[in-house]
């Protein structure tokens, strides 16, 4: 019967392809608005992540994410060195700067001074030169390849030339990408590209821009707090949550993991901001799109096929059997529904990927867009497993 | 119940031959049943005594609403009687739970609807199969003695069409080779033949009149048609809830020929 099951399903097109797009367009849309989140949220601590060999990072207790400014006296990188346990301390600037390129134009950049003698939290992925060419004067690394904005110059300016006297550049002409050679001003101070890096993309618009701590403090407005945050490795066989709370203690300020620092981050946003408000919104509609079409059409679908069901169960049908039949076709429309929405998504995020979205498929989002799909399906069978339980044998004589 | 003497007719459901010598498949007394409560209740049954003999085919006739599909519901143990005695090939059905219940009805009734409620989304050969599938033959097996009796019954090469491509005396046919394919031992009909014309009814009720030919089988059939009247062994009439006379037109065990002396 099972069988019949199937072919009753797959037999009655129009509630089929109905069912199955209802569940394949919720599927879709909540796989992709989560992967979307995901995405999304992720990039608001993703410089973090790029930061590699740092065991912790030491900041404002009242800092709430990597990006607030609430830079820490020049003092604290002694005073966290001075703390047992710790096997170097780096400083670590971090800002938004304008930069003004020779056409003119004026680029909001993120600037990133990593510590001068160890050149220790450097970019993650060098493209072309290498950090040590950071010693340089004037040296900065920038960041290619962005999906949000790169930085451009003038096509017709070589790299390292500036427009001569009286040349006018139009700065709607053609643009190419920046290169090594090229020169830009940072707040009225040159500086050379001496590399190209790639970064994962950051909440902060703009390029980033590596350079050393010293040089960024000259790029950076003047002020009495400049140091963004103290980076530490820890001595061999010192367990980093122990350090964390060592320097807190001994120096007042917060100090956290990496993965810990990211999840504050995360969670700043996931407070602060509407982000998740809106997300769950868009994946809530999903699920309900899926329970308004593929529901109801389910149950439409179960409804018409009542009399044959009473037919069934006036033949010697148990009701278990009949439950068992529509829970099949329950089963099959939500695996089918799912796999067609997790392709579209699937096929969506490939596109997408390095592209201008954030789009990032945890493996944990197809569970729960299957899991949304089930409860889609229990809650249509259900009900129309109601109606086959309540259904009376005898009615099958009562004329339709 | 002008025929009926309850007293000698039978000591045992299913028991010893009735006075005419008919034996015995449907034994019905006082037999009750009640629709709703209080100020609305309906009462459909209101004590039908009837015998249905085996190897026979019995119509039920009567006004409308006057409780024909609620009696045959009731012996096809579709529908639990309030109250009476009832035995169907010797089985008191109210004895049995749902799922017992439910499996008898399986294994030994057909049914045939006035809509013939076939399965629009399967073959037809795959309509016929379901009795057989249900009782646990593998599909691929009832499929081909379905298409074995729908032979039998006129449609060969059917087996394969959608049920909604065929007349509807064939549909009609189709719903006959349903009922029987898994050879109950009671047939119910509900006006089989209210949605064909004469001469087809007449065809089609002589193909089930055959099928009742045995001594442990019944086929009940509810009717308006008078066409088909002539074809019937036995006629119950009802009216408002009971059955207030039975003609019985022949003797009905094969060989026919040999002891005429119906009733009336
Ligand atoms: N499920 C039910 N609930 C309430 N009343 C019912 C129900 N089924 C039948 N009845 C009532 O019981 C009475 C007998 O109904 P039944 O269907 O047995 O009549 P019938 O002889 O088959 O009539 P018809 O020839 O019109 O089919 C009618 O008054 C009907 O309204
Ligand atoms: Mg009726």
């Amino acid at each position: 019967m099972f069988r019949f099951a199937i072919k009753m399903l797959f037999g009655d097109n129009a509630k089929f392809y109905g069912i199955l797009l209802g569940l394949g367009f919720a599927s879709l849309l909540i796989a992709q608005q989560a992967s979307i989140f995901v995405g999304l949220m992720s990039r608001t601590f993703a410089f973090i992540g790029d930061v590699g060999h740092v065991d912790l990072w030491v900041f404002d207790p009242t800092q709430s994410y990597v990006d607030e400014p609430k830079p820490l006296r020049t003092t604290a990188l002694e005073r966290v060195r001075g703390v047992t346990g710790v096997a170097w301390a780096a400083p670590l600037y971090k800002g938004l700067l304008v930069a003004t390129l020779p056409d003119g134009k004026r680029q909001l950049c993120n600037v990133v001074g990593i510590d001068d003698d160890t050149l220790a939290a450097g970019p993650g992925t060098i493209v072309e030169g290498s950090v040590a060419d950071l010693r340089q004067p004037d040296a900065v690394m920038v960041q290619v390849g962005s999906s949000q904005q790169n930085m451009m110059f003038p096509a017709e300016l070589a790299p390292g030339a500036l427009p001569a006297p009286g040349q006018v550049i139009d700065p709607k002409g053609p643009k190419r990408p920046v290169q090594i050679g090229d020169i830009v001003e940072l707040n009225e101070r040159r500086a050379r590209v001496v590399g190209l890096v790639r970064c994962p993309e950051t909440f902060t618009p703009g390029p980033t821009i590596y350079t050393v701590y010293s040089r960024a403090l000259t790029y950076a407005p003047p002020a009495r707090r400049v140091m963004s945050a103290v980076l530490v490795k820890a001595n061999e066989g010192v367990d980093p949550a122990e350090l964390c709370e060592r320097i807190t203690e001994q120096t007042g300020y917060a100090a956290l993991q990496p993965w810990d620092y990211s999840m504050r981050t995360l969670g700043y946003w996931m407070r602060e901001t509407g982000i998740p408000i809106n997300f769950g919104i868009a994946i809530a509609l999903g699920f309900f799109v899926g329970v308004a079409i593929a529901g109801q059409m389910f149950y439409n679908f179960t409804l018409d096929n009542l009399r044959y069901f009473g037919a069934f169960k006036a033949m010697g049908a148990s009701s278990r059997l009949l439950l068992g039949m529509v829970a099949l076709q329950a089963l099959v429309a939500g695996v089918l529904g799912l796999g067609l929405g997790l392709g579209a998504v699937s096929a969506f995020g490939l596109n997408a990927a390095g592209g201008k979205l954030a789009f990032k498929m945890l493996w944990q989002i197809p569970f729960i867009a299957a899991g949304a799909v089930l409860v889609i399906c229990v809650l249509a069978s259900v009900i129309s497993m109601w109606k086959v339980v309540r259904l009376d044998p005898a009615d099958v004589f009562k004329g339709a | 119940m002008p025929d009926a003497t309850p007293s000698t007719q039978h000591a045992a459901p299913g028991g010893g031959p009735p006075p005419d010598g008919r034996p015995l498949a449907i034994r019905l007394r006082a037999v009750a049943k009640t629709f709703g409560k209080g100020e609305s209740a309906v009462r459909a049954l209101r004590g039908v005594d009837l015998d249905v003999p085996a190897g026979a085919l019995t119509m039920l006739v009567g006004p409308s609403g006057c409780g024909k599909t609620t009696l045959i519901s009731i012996l096809a143990g579709l529908l639990a009687r309030d109250a009476g005695e009832l035995a169907v090939f010797g089985q008191d059905l109210g004895a049995l739970r749902r799922d017992r219940l439910s499996a008898w009805r399986r294994d030994n009734v057909g049914f045939i609807f006035q809509q013939f409620n076939l399965v629009p989304q399967l073959t037809v050969a795959e309509n016929v199969s379901v009795p057989l599938v249900l009782k646990g033959e593998s599909v691929g097996a009832a499929v081909r003695k379905a298409h074995d009796i729908l032979a039998t019954l006129g449609l060969e090469g059917r087996g394969a069409s959608a049920p909604l491509k065929l007349s509807g005396g064939q549909q009609q046919r189709v719903a006959i080779a349903r009922a029987l394919i898994h050879e109950p031992r009671l047939l119910v009909c509900d006006e089989p033949t209210s949605a064909l014309d004469a001469e087809l009814g007449r065809r089609v009720m002589g193909f089930i009149r055959d099928r009742s030919r045995s001594p442990d089988r019944a086929v009940v059939v509810v009717t308006h048609d008078d066409r088909i009247f002539h074809l019937a062994d036995t006629i119950a009439h009802m009216d408002d809830g009971l059955v207030r006379s039975v003609e019985r037109r022949a003797p009905h065990i094969e060989p026919p020929q040999t002891a005429k002396q119906g009733s009336a």
